[in-house]
Order: structure tokens, then C-alpha cells, then sequence
């Protein structure tokens, strides 16, 4: 038997750990970008700050483009509520309310990421350090990650938790699609070009996929095997399917175990059997930005459903 | 000030004491730096589980640690039956006052405690009168601080009836000092007190409603992650294997409290809350609280859920209230009281408030319904200037206040960097009460971490100490 209210803490503690691990990993493609290509570096990391869905609050506060102004608003700024540091501050309060339902591992490394990452990020990061502090927060999370799937029992609080994980990865990676969704198309690509693949690079390199692309495909950056990538394959860690693979499994487990099916069910197959069926061609046919505002709007919706037919609030 | 204590570890006059002298034999062989070094390690520990708590007021620092001092304190088992056989006694009354108070009023009609003094107080709740809880029982889990001044003098400082905190720290402190030193576990045969959680399960799946079906369901109430004891509620609900529910999670379904569950509502029936009689159901009490559980007192009233403790039990440990201990426990058992009072000189008497203003830079000053060393003053420690502004208050309301002598509590030895130094205590053990009345062999040692300092809250500075009761 699990609370609603701790249902919900689980769900938003891993969101906001998987946030706090995909800001760090925008801000490293966008250093990336800015040190390949220094002409255009204000247009990057203004591409990042959309999939970040924090450009608008950043433009409140700064007018310049800089990596020092960005990674300052997407990593220590608490102001900002999708920040690293919010969000694993955030995390961490989530925890600290559900803590009986979790491991002492895992609340011992929700605990020991907020307080490393708090003394790290008290202050403006110095420049040259950001790549190491990239690196510590992408280690902190993991130690939470490993911690998590090392000790925790797979029962309904393991299925909270990982559909938080999977609605949120979900979210993030049709961002980045969508953001650089033209740079994808083939109408306006020319192919073979540096600048096209700087920017195919860089979608690879914010999901950590840059590598793992290669042993995938050839080792040519093409649009289309990207966005195939990221969209449809199962076995891509961040891919879209594979996401809702989780998704509907884990919301499968819970129906099996309460006996009981919600609108969530639905939702969920219905995207993954869109998922399944479809092929790339169909998708750049039908328009990829489209599909991805699709995709988003529903994947915001099942968020909305499984809060409601478990009874979060 | 300096007042000359009773060490329990080396009283100045008679040398080391028994129950310390193979723990002292262990201390002569460790290397000094090895301590610091395990000191260091126990504030780790406790940081890395996020044994914290809140201080009211401060916003920065606001999840602190309890500092821990690693040189146990230690009681003999024989000085433990004593204490035992007073605890039970008092507890068996303050039970016995709280079923009397709220129905026939015997000890009133009698007139060993003033009646203005009960009906007058804020502690009690005319809605309780002529509830009788589940099992009959009012207070469940009890603290009652207790302190030496001599080899063989006890005395109780408060009776914590309502919702005492602090337990945590004795299983948690027992804990480190496990992980820390092992071996002295080893040498040293030390009674356990970590099957606490369990005996509070017991006692509470006993005092469960008559109507009860099968094995109950028990909850604890917190006031949410806010709370400052919000650590140690989620630490019990955890060791008991019960569920951690806030007042949003609860409402009243078909005259039972419900909690929302990821399936829907499931009902309780024993709640161990910690949430404060006032906020308990905004329908009674307070009706601004969001803290509780609109209509909670209709099913308490109908005999539908057990709260423990039992709304309105402040009145058994409100500090006017103990003033009169010695004649209640008297008058309830039968019997003298084992465990003694501090004097108290109530304010509200004329020729005490008399005494207590010419007497002030000697005294203790309480509120009466303070807790937690908020509002206190301490004479021999205060400056003129702090008497005088106090005296002002106690004049302008002196019914507020009640006064105690400074007693020379006893002192048990801290590390220090310059090595062991004493270091004024109490203690605070737990106490169950169902169909029977049980203590863990241990309790929480308090100490005042200021050379010196008599206030052993932790909100002013106060550290604790791992327990032993010897197996002796």
C-alpha cells in the first residue's frame, strides 16, 4: 500500500534528478558548440536555453549570450526552478518527504549529491572549471541512479519512480529534437557540410549518444538515421521508444498488481503502439515538427492522467 | 557561576565509579588522536543520514545537527530498577489524573489540586471530558526528564505527556556507538534498547479500537518535512513498518479516518500523531489548521480510532500542574511518590511570587507553558540587567511562571581537545503504555555542551550521549 501523496514525491524526485543530469548535459553541447564554433555561439546557446524551456526567464535576467551567463542560469541559478541546483535541491525535498519508502542507499546519495553539489555550485563557476563541474554533477547522478536500481525492491515505488524518470526523458529529448528540428530537414541541409555537422553532433552529444551513434550507424552523420536514432530505436537509452517501452511496462505492473486499468493505460500504448508502427520516412512525411509537438502535448498529458488515476493531490 | 556537581564518572570525593570503571579501563588504552578521529566520524555519519533538525528562526542554518559527544553515560543496573519502579509508579498516576480529570474529578472534589488550576488551564480540553480513549489509556509513550544531583538523589524535572521527542537519537546514537566501537560492545555487556520501534508497535496495535478487525492499521501523523522533528517521524514510521501520513493525506470516509492511497482510501485505526492537540481537527480546535484531519474528534468521540497520545494529556505535564505531582501520584497509588519533585514555588501564590522576586538571581524561571528552554531564565547565569527585565514580565503576569531552585545537576564527562571535561546532564527515558507499561533499558542523555551551562535543550546549544544500562 502507497500513499498518493508519496506516489507523487517519487514521480518528482526522479524528475528532477533526471532534469538536474540533462541540464548539465545541454550545457556541456552547447560549450561544445561554442568552442567549435566560435561565430555562432550566442545562436547556440540560445538553442539550448529552448530545449532547457528556460529562455524566456533568462532573457528577464541577462541580455548577453555568454557560456559563463548560461551555464551560471541552468546550473547554480535557484531562482530558476529547472536548474541543476534547484532541481536537485527539489529532488532532495521530495526525498526527504518519501524517505521511508526508499533505501538508505538511495536516500544516503539523494543526501550526499545535494550537499556536494551545493558546495560546489555556491559560487560563480570559474570558466576553466566548468568541464570538471559538468562531470561531477553527471557522476552524482549516476551515484544516485546506481544506488537506486542496486538496492531498491521492484514494487509500486520502484514503478513511481521510473515513470517520473521516463515521463521527463521523454520530455527533454523531443525537446532537443524540436529545437533542432529544421537542421534535420532535408529540404534546407546541405549535406556533408561542417556546419550541419557541428549541429547533428551537438543533438547527439546533449542526449550522450554521440558515440554510441557510431557503433549504431555508419559513421556518417545523417538526419535521418539521427532522428531515427533518437525517435525510434529500442535499445537508445533516451530514445522515445524506448522510454514509453518503460512507461507502459511499468504502468502495465501497477495495473496487474491493483487490478485496475486508468485512462493512463490507454494513453501510454496508444503512443507506443504509434511508436512501434511507425517508420522515420512517415514521420518527416507527415512534418517532424509536428509529430514532436504532438508527442510532447501527449506526453504532458499522460503526466496530467497518472497523477489523476493515482491520486497524487 | 560555578556549582559544584556530583560526576557520575569521577565524583571529586570517592574516585572513579563502578558502573564507569571497565569502560574507563578501555579509555586509559586508547590513543588520544584515534578519539578525535571517531569523533570526527560519528558527525559524518550523522550529516551523510541526514540526522538533522530544525531550529525555529534561523534561516540559513536550518537543518543543524544534534552534536554528539562519544563518552557514554553510564547507569548501573541497579540505579536503573530504582528509576524504573518511579517511572512506572508516575506514569501509572498521570494516567490514572488524565481518566479522572476528564470524567469524575475526584482528585478536585477532594481538593489536592485546585480546581481553578484545571479548568482554567489551556492544557485541557472540555471536549475530552467523558471520552474514554481505547484500552483506557491517555498517555501511551511518555518522556519523562529525569535528574541526579547526588549519588542517590533522582528527581523528575518535567513529565512529557503530550508528544515527547527525541527517541530517535537514543536508537540512532546507539547506533554510532556500535559502528564506532564495536569492541567495547564486546567487554562491556550494555542492555539494548533497539527494539524500541517494535515494542512501540505492539503497544500501539494493543491500545487499537474494540471494533478493530484482524490486525490494525497504524499510521503516524507528522506535521510534514518542515517539521523540526520531521526526522524522527519518518525514522519510526520506517522502523515500525507503518505508514508516514501528513493531514492532506487523511479525511474522515464512513465514520473512520481514511488515508489516501495510490488505490484509494484505506482506513486507520491507531494514529500516532505529532501534531499539536490544537491543530488535530480544524472542526474542533483551531480552524485554520491544515495540519489535521477535519472531524477526526467524531470518530476519536464515537470509539472509531486510537490517537495517541490521547487529545488533552497537557494537562497532565503542564508545569503548574507538576507542582502538585507528589500529592497525585500519592493519591492515585496510593503510595508515596519513589521518584521526587523539584521544588516549585508557584507564582501565582502571593507569598511564593513574594520569595521568588527577592530570591530571583538564585532561581530558575519557567513558563508554565514553555518548552524547549524558550522563555526561561536562568538567575545565577542571568546579568542584573536580564533579572530586572525579567521580573518585570514574572510581576505583570505571575500566574505564567512557576520558579525551581538551581540544582547542581550531576555531570558525566565530554571529549573534549583538551581531554575529558565535565559537562552537566539529564536524562530523558521512554516509557510505553498499553495493557502494561514497558521501558527500553536506556533513554536519551542530554547534555549541556557549554562548560558550565545548566540548559540542555538542543535548541540552546545542548549535545547528546549514548546510554548504557550495564546487564549487571
Amino acid at each position: 500500500m502507497l500513499l498518493g501523496r508519496t506516489a507523487n514525491g517519487l514521480y518528482w524526485m526522479n524528475r528532477y534528478i533526471e532534469r538536474a543530469e540533462n541540464m548539465a548535459r545541454l550545457v556541456d553541447a552547447g560549450l561544445r558548440m561554442a568552442l567549435t564554433r566560435t561565430q555562432n555561439a550566442s545562436e547556440e546557446w540560445n538553442s539550448v536555453l529552448l530545449s532547457a524551456g528556460s529562455d524566456v526567464a533568462f532573457k528577464q535576467k541577462y541580455s548577453e549570450y555568454t557560456a559563463a551567463n548560461v551555464a551560471d542560469f541552468l546550473l547554480r541559478d535557484t531562482s530558476n526552478p529547472s536548474s541543476t541546483m534547484a532541481s536537485i535541491e527539489t529532488a532532495r525535498n521530495n526525498a526527504r518527504m518519501v524517505r521511508t519508502a526508499l533505501t538508505r542507499e538511495t536516500w544516503e546519495s539523494i543526501n550526499e549529491a545535494w550537499m556536494a553539489l551545493k558546495r560546489m555550485l555556491a559560487r560563480p563557476i570559474d570558466e576553466r572549471d566548468l568541464p570538471s563541474v559538468l562531470d561531477a554533477i553527471k557522476r552524482e547522478t549516476a551515484l544516485i541512479r546506481g544506488s537506486f536500481y542496486g538496492t531498491m525492491l521492484r514494487n509500486e515505488i520502484f514503478d513511481f519512480s521510473q515513470l517520473g524518470t521516463y515521463v521527463e526523458r521523454a520530455d527533454n529529448t523531443a525537446r532537443i529534437l524540436d529545437v533542432k528540428y529544421y537542421v534535420l530537414l532535408p529540404s534546407i541541409s546541405w549535406v556533408g557540410s561542417s556546419l550541419d555537422n557541428y549541429q547533428w553532433e551537438s543533438i547527439l552529444r546533449s542526449v550522450s549518444a554521440h558515440r554510441s551513434y557510431r557503433w549504431v550507424y555508419d559513421a556518417d552523420y545523417k538526419p535521418t538515421n539521427i532522428a531515427d536514432y533518437l525517435i525510434l530505436n529500442v535499445r537508445m537509452p533516451r530514445s522515445l521508444t524506448f522510454c514509453y517501452r518503460f512507461l507502459a511496462e511499468h504502468l502495465k505492473f501497477l495495473g496487474d498488481d491493483y487490478g485496475e486499468r486508468h485512462a493512463c493505460h490507454a494513453t501510454a500504448e496508444k503512443t507506443q503502439t504509434m511508436l512501434r508502427a511507425g517508420s522515420i520516412k512517415d514521420i518527416f512525411d507527415a512534418g517532424l515538427h509536428e509529430f514532436l509537438a504532438g508527442f510532447i502535448r501527449d506526453n504532458t498529458r499522460l503526466g496530467d492522467e497518472i497523477a489523476q488515476d493515482y491520486r497524487f493531490y | 557561576m560555578r556549582l559544584a556537581a556530583f560526576d557520575e564518572m569521577l565524583p571529586e570525593v570517592s574516585g572513579l565509579r563502578r558502573p564507569y570503571s571497565a569502560y574507563d579501563r578501555w579509555l586509559k588504552e586508547q590513543d588520544p588522536a584515534r578519539l578525535t578521529e571517531k569523533m570526527q566520524d560519528a558527525e559524518r555519519v550523522f550529516r551523510k543520514t541526514g540526522i538533522t533538525f530544525a531550529v525555529y528562526g534561523e534561516q540559513e542554518a536550518s537543518e543543524r545537527l544534534i552534536p554528539f559527544d562519544i563518552v557514554p553515560r553510564i547507569i548501573s543496573g541497579q540505579e536503573w530498577r530504582r528509576l524504573t519502579q518511579g517511572i512506572e509508579q508516575r506514569v501509572q498516576a498521570l494516567n490514572a489524573f488524565l481518566d479522572d480529570i476528564y470524567h469524575r474529578q475526584e482528585i478536585l472534589r477532594a481538593g489536592r489540586v485546585p480546581r481553578d488550576l484545571v479548568a482554567r488551564n489551556e492544557a485541557f480540553l472540555p471536549e475530552m471530558i467523558g471520552v474514554r480513549p481505547p484500552a483506557g489509556v491517555y498517555t501511551h509513550i511518555i518522556g519523562v526528564d529525569i535528574v541526579r544531583i547526588s549519588e542517590d538523589e533522582f528527581y523528575v524535572l518535567e513529565d512529557n505527556a503530550r508528544t515527547p521527542s527525541g527517541v530517535s537519537y537514543m536508537l540512532e546514537n546507539r547506533e554510532t556507538m556500535m559502528q564506532l566501537f564495536p569492541e567495547l560492545f564486546q567487554k562491556i555487556k550494555v542492555r539494548p534498547v533497539e527494539n524500541y520501534p517494535q515494542l512501540l508497535r505492539q503497544s500501539l496495535a494493543a491500545v487499537r479500537p474494540q471494533s478493530t478487525k484482524g490486525a490494525p492499521t497504524i499510521a503516524v501523523l507528522t506535521p510534514g518535512s518542515y517539521n523540526s522533528a520531521y526526522f524522527e517521524h519518518a525514522f519510526l514510521a520506517d522502523q515500525m513498518g507503518v505508514q508516514l501520513v501528513e493531514g492532506q493525506d487523511l479525511r474522515v470516509v464512513d465514520g473512520h479516518v481514511a488515508m489516501r492511497t495510490t488505490e484509494g482510501y484505506k482506513q486507520i485505526d491507531v494514529l500516532y500523531r505529532r501534531v499539536d492537540d490544537s491543530y488535530l481537527d480544524p472542526l474542533t480546535f483551531r480552524p485554520d489548521s491544515a495540519l489535521g484531519v477535519p472531524g477526526i474528534m467524531d470518530v476519536y468521540r464515537a470509539g472509531n480510532i486510537t490517537i495517541a497520545n490521547a487529545p488533552g494529556t497537557g494537562i497532565a505535564d503542564d508545569k503548574a500542574i507538576y507542582s502538585y505531582m507528589p500529592e497525585i501520584v500519592e493519591f492515585y497509588t496510593g503510595r508515596k511518590a519513589i521518584l521526587g519533585n523539584i521544588p516549585t514555588w508557584r507564582c501565582s501564590e502571593p507569598d511564593s511570587l513574594k520569595y521568588v522576586l527577592e530570591h530571583i538571581h538564585e532561581l530558575v524561571i519557567k513558563e508554565v507553558h514553555g518548552s524547549g528552554g524558550y522563555g526561561m531564565l536562568v538567575g545565577p547565569a542571568a546579568t542584573k540587567k536580564e533579572c530586572e527585565a525579567f521580573a518585570k514580565k514574572l510581576a505583570a503576569r505571575p500566574s505564567n511562571y512557576i520558579a525551581q531552585p538551581t540544582l547542581a545537576l550531576s555531570t558525566c564527562p565530554i571529549l573534549t581537545e583538551k581531554g575529558l571535561a565535565p559537562r552537566h546532564v539529564d536524562l530523558r527515558p521512554y516509557v510505553l503504555v498499553s495493557d502494561r507499561i514497558q521501558l527500553v533499558p536506556g533513554g536519551l542523555t542530554r547534555v549541556a555542551l557549554k562548560e558550565g551551562s545548566l540548559v540542555v535543550n538542543s535548541s540552546q546549544g545542548g549535545g547528546t550521549k549514548d546510554t548504557w544500562v550495564l546487564d549487571d
